[in-house]
C-alpha cells in the first residue's frame, strides 16, 4: 500500500498516517458535541420557566459538563484534525512522528472521559471555569491537565510536519493561507496551554491538598489567559475554514495574501493579555490596566476579524464575478450554492459571526458597559453567537466536505443536508438573541430559579419583568430548534460514515448535493503555485472596486456596529451613578 | 491561486492591495480608535465608573467591619428563613460594608435617594455575583478582596440584589436587599 492517497475528485492528498488521525480526531470531536448537544437539550429545557426540567443539583451538574464538551473537547479535538489536514494534505507531506500523535489522541482521549467520569459523579458541578476557592474533584482538573498535555503533543505534531515540508521541499514558495491560519491557531494554541498548564496544575495540587489556598483573582486573570486566547484560537481555526471553504466551493483566491496574512499575525500579536475583557467588574485592577488589555491588545484582534470578515466573502465575490455573475451589487450572492451545506454554513457562520458574535463582544468588552452585562444571560448569547455559529456551525460544514472527501462514503440524506445549516443557525440565531434580550433584563446567567420561588418560602421576594420570562421561553424553544438541527448534523454524518456508500473512484460525488467543486482544487501532480491571471480582476466589479456587494455588506455591519454600541452607553448612563 | 495552495506571486508580499480592503482597514481602525477613546472619556465625563479601589481584606477582617456598622446602625430587622437579618441605615457619605456568603448577603440596606455612600463589597467564602436589580449594575465580588465604589441611588424603591456568580447547589437562594427611601 502506498504512503499516501490521492483523492480522486478534489486531488487532495492523504499521507496514510494522518488520514487516521484526522478521522480520529474529528469523530472524537462530533461525539463530544453529540453529548454536549444532549445537555444542551436539558440546560436550555430548565431555563424554559414554564418547563424547569431538571432540579437543581442536576442542573448545575448538566451545565458544567456541557460546557465543558461542547467548548473544550468538541472543539479541540476537531482543530487538531484541522493542523493535521492543513500541513501534511494541503503540503502533501507526511506527518511527522505520527507515533506521538497517537499519543496524543489517547492522551486527550483519557483526559476528556476522566473530566466527564469527575463530572458525572457529581462533586464536581463548578463550572467550566471552575473558580477557585470552589473545589472540584481532583481527577476534574488531572483530566484537563491529559486533555491539554495530549493537545500540546498534536500542536508539535503540526509545527513538524511543517519543518518536514520544508525540508523535502514538498512545496513551492509560501505555505498556503490555510496552512498559515492554522499556523496562528497553533502558536496561539501553544499559549492558551501554556496559561492553562499554570493554573490547573495548582488548582490539581490544591484539590489534592499540597497547596494551602489560591487566590481568586490570580486564578481568575490567569483562568482568562487560557479561555480568552482558546476562543482566539477558535477564531484562528474557523476564519482558516473560511478561507478553505472558499478556494475549494469557488476556487477563490485571497484579495491580498499580505492583508489576510497580516491580520492573522494580528491574533498572534495581540492576544496576550486580552483576558481582561473577562474581568472587567473584578476588584484589584487598575482601569488603566482594564483599558489597555480591551483597547490595544482587543482591538487589534477585532481590526483582524474585520479585516477576514471583509476577505473572506469578497474573495467569493470575486470568484463569481468572473464565472459571470457579474450584476448589480449582489447577484454574486444571489446565484451562490445555497443549496450546499459546505457553502451556506460557512456563509451563515460569517454573518453570525461578524453582526451578532463580533458586535456584542466589543460591546460588552467595554470597560463601563461592562457593568450592565456582566454575568447575565447576555454573556452566553453573545458567545454562542461566537462559538456555535461562528466555530461550530464552520466546523460543521468542513465535515460535510470532508464525509466524501476523506472518508470516501457517500453522504445519505442530502436533501436533509441542504436544510441543516439553515434549521441549525436559524434555532441558534433567535436563541442568541433572546438569551441577550433576556440579559440585558438582568437576568443573571447559570442560575436555575430565576422566578425565585425558594427564595421566596424564605422571605425574600423579586421578580423579573414579565418579558423576562417571555425571552426565556423563547430561550428554551429556540434551544429545542437548534439541538435538533444539530441532531440532523450528526445522524447525517455518523449515517454516512457507518451506512453511507463506499466510494471507490472519482463519481462526480460533489455533485450529489449541488456541490459543484472550484477546478482549482484538481491540482496538477505536483504541488506548484497556478500563475493567476492576476490582471482580469480588474475588469469586474465597479467604480474600481473589484467587490462592491462586499464593501457594501461591510458597511451595513459598521454602521449596526456603531449604532448599537452607542445604544449601550446610553442604557448604562440610565443607571444609579457610580464611581 | 486559491488559499489551499501556495500563493501564485511568490513574492506576494509586494503585490498592492486592493481599494476596498485600505478603505475598509482604515474605517475599522477609526472606529477602534474611537471605541478606545469612549473609555478614558467616559471615566472624566461618565457617571458610571468603577472606582478601581480595592484592598486586600481576610474573611475574618471584613467581617468585623460589618459587625461594627451593624451594631451602630441597625433600624430594624426583617425575617429570612426564620431569622433576623439586621436593615442597616448608615448615614449618607459613610462608608457602607455589604458581605457575600454562601448563600446570603448580609447585612439589608436603607440608603437615602441621591446621597452618595462607599459602598465596601467581599465574600467570606466563595466568588459571588453582586447583580443590583432591577436596575441591573453588575460587579464580580471575590474573597480577600474588599471592593469600594461610591453609588448614589438615584430611584428610590427596593432593590434585590441577586447572585449572578455561581456559588454552589443553592446560588439561586442568594437574594439580598437595597431599600432606598425618598
Ligand atoms: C444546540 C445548541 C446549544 C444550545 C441550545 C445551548 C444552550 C445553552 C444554554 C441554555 C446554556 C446555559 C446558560 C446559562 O444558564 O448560563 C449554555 C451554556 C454554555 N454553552 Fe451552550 N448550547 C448549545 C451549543 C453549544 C456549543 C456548540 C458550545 C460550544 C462550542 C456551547 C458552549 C456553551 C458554554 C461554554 C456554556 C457556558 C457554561 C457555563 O456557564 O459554564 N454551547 N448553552
Ligand atoms: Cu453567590
Amino acid at each position: 500500500m502506498s504512503q499516501y492517497r490521492i483523492c480522486p475528485d478534489t486531488g487532495l492528498y492523504f499521507d496514510r498516517a494522518s488520514e487516521g488521525l484526522i478521522k480520529a480526531n474529528a469523530v472524537a470531536g462530533v461525539v463530544a458535541l453529540l453529548i454536549g448537544g444532549v445537555l444542551a437539550l436539558l440546560v436550555g429545557l430548565t431555563r424554559w420557566p414554564a418547563v424547569h426540567l431538571l432540579d437543581a443539583p442536576d442542573f448545575y451538574l448538566v451545565l458544567t459538563a456541557h460546557g465543558i464538551n461542547a467548548l473544550i473537547f468538541w472543539l479541540i479535538f476537531f482543530e487538531i484534525a484541522i493542523l493535521y489536514f492543513a500541513s501534511s494534505s494541503l503540503l502533501r507531506c507526511r506527518l511527522a512522528t505520527p507515533r506521538w500523535a497517537w499519543a496524543g489522541f489517547a492522551l486527550m482521549l483519557i483526559g476528556a472521559v476522566m473530566t466527564n467520569v469527575a463530572i458525572f459523579q457529581g462533586n464536581s458541578s463548578v463550572m467550566m471555569t471552575s473558580y477557585a476557592p470552589m473545589e472540584a474533584a481532583p481527577h476534574f482538573y488531572l483530566g484537563m491537565i491529559l486533555f491539554a498535555v495530549g493537545a500540546l503533543i498534536g500542536c508539535f505534531v503540526f509545527l513538524g510536519t511543517l519543518v518536514i515540508a520544508k525540508e523535502e521541499k514538498t512545496y513551492v514558495g509560501s505555505i498556503p493561507l490555510v496552512t498559515f491560519g492554522a499556523l496562528t491557531a497553533c502558536i496561539i494554541a501553544v499559549f492558551t496551554i501554556a496559561s492553562g498548564a499554570i493554573i490547573l496544575i495548582p488548582s490539581f495540587l490544591w484539590s489534592i491538598g499540597l497547596i494551602g489556598q489560591i487566590d481568586a483573582l490570580m486564578y481568575r486573570v490567569i483562568w482568562w489567559g487560557m479561555g480568552h486566547s482558546s476562543q482566539q484560537l477558535n477564531v484562528a481555526a474557523h476564519v482558516s475554514v473560511w478561507y478553505a471553504v472558499a478556494a475549494i466551493a469557488f476556487g477563490a483566491k485571497p484579495m491580498s495574501e499580505k492583508v489576510s496574512r497580516t491580520a492573522f499575525l494580528l491574533y498572534i500579536f495581540f492576544l496576550q493579555l486580552a483576558s481582561a475583557h473577562h474581568i472587567l467588574a473584578d476588584p484589584g485592577l487598575s482601569s488603566t490596566w482594564k483599558i489597555f488589555n480591551t483597547s490595544y491588545a482587543m482591538y487589534l484582534a477585532v481590526l483582524a476579524s474585520m479585516i477576514h470578515g471583509l476577505t473572506v466573502p469578497g474573495s467569493i465575490e470575486v470568484a463569481q464575478r468572473k464565472k459571470g455573475f457579474n450584476n448589480g451589487l449582489f447577484e454574486w450572492l444571489r446565484k451562490a450554492p445555497w443549496g450546499n451545506p459546505v457553502f451556506s454554513g460557512v456563509f451563515i457562520s460569517i454573518i453570525g459571526f461578524g453582526f451578532i458574535g463580533g458586535i456584542t463582544g466589543v460591546v460588552m468588552g467595554t470597560e463601563q458597559i461592562n457593568l450592565i452585562i456582566h454575568n447575565t444571560l447576555y454573556v452566553p448569547g453573545h458567545f454562542h453567537a461566537t462559538v456555535v455559529l461562528g466555530t461550530t456551525l464552520t466546523f460543521m460544514s468542513l465535515t460535510y466536505f470532508l464525509i466524501p472527501v476523506l472518508f470516501r462514503r457517500e453522504m445519505i440524506m442530502p436533501g436533509l443536508a441542504k436544510w441543516q445549516p439553515y434549521l441549525f443557525s436559524g434555532g441558534m440565531v433567535v436563541f442568541t438573541l433572546v438569551m441577550m434580550g433576556a440579559g440585558t433584563l438582568g437576568v443573571p446567567r447559570r442560575h436555575w430559579d430565576v422566578g425565585f420561588a425558594q427564595a421566596a418560602e424564605m422571605g425574600l421576594k423579586f421578580e423579573f419583568p414579565g418579558s423576562a420570562t417571555m425571552m426565556l421561553g423563547l430561550v428554551g424553544i429556540s434551544a429545542v430548534v437548534a439541538v435538533l438541527g444539530g441532531i440532523i448534523f450528526i445522524l447525517i454524518t455518523v449515517g454516512s460514515i457507518v451506512w453511507g456508500k463506499k466510494l471507490e473512484k472519482s463519481a462526480g460525488l460533489m455533485q450529489s448535493f449541488g456541490f459543484a467543486l472550484a477546478p482549482s482544487c484538481y491540482t496538477s501532480e505536483k504541488l506548484e503555485p497556478v500563475k493567476g491571471p492576476a490582471a482580469d480582476l480588474e475588469e469586474h466589479g465597479s467604480g474600481g472596486f473589484e467587490a462592491p456587494g462586499t464593501f457594501v455588506l461591510a458597511l451595513v455591519l459598521l454602521v449596526t456596529f456603531v449604532v448599537y454600541y452607542f445604544i449601550n452607553w446610553k442604557y448604562l448612563s440610565s443607571v444609579w451613578p457610580m464611581g | 491561486m486559491s488559499a489551499i495552495l501556495p500563493p501564485s506571486e511568490r513574492i506576494w508580499w509586494k503585490t498592492p492591495v486592493g481599494k476596498e480592503e485600505i478603505v475598509w482597514i482604515l474605517l475599522a481602525l477609526i472606529w477602534c480608535i474611537i471605541m478606545f477613546a469612549m473609555m478614558p472619556i467616559w471615566h472624566i465625563y461618565g457617571k458610571q465608573n468603577l472606582s478601581n479601589e480595592a484592598y486586600k481584606t481576610t474573611p475574618v477582617q471584613y467581617e468585623a467591619k460589618v459587625k461594627a456598622m451593624t451594631e451602630q446602625h441597625t433600624i430594624r430587622t426583617q425575617l429570612v428563613g426564620g431569622v433576623d437579618v439586621p436593615v442597616v441605615a448608615p448615614p449618607a457619605g459613610s462608608d457602607v460594608y455589604m458581605l457575600a456568603r454562601l448563600w446570603s448577603w448580609y447585612p439589608m440596606l436603607e440608603l437615602k435617594k441621591g446621597e452618595s455612600y462607599r459602598l465596601h463589597l467581599s465574600s467570606l467564602d466563595w466568588q459571588h455575583g453582586f447583580s443590583l436589580q432591577p436596575i441591573n449594575i453588575n460587579l464580580q465580588v471575590l474573597p480577600e478582596y474588599e471592593m469600594v465604589i461610591t453609588i448614589t441611588p438615584d430611584t428610590s424603591g427596593e432593590f434585590t440584589i441577586v447572585c449572578n456568580e455561581y456559588c454552589g447547589i443553592l446560588h439561586h437562594t442568594m437574594l439580598g436587599k437595597i431599600y432606598v427611601t425618598e
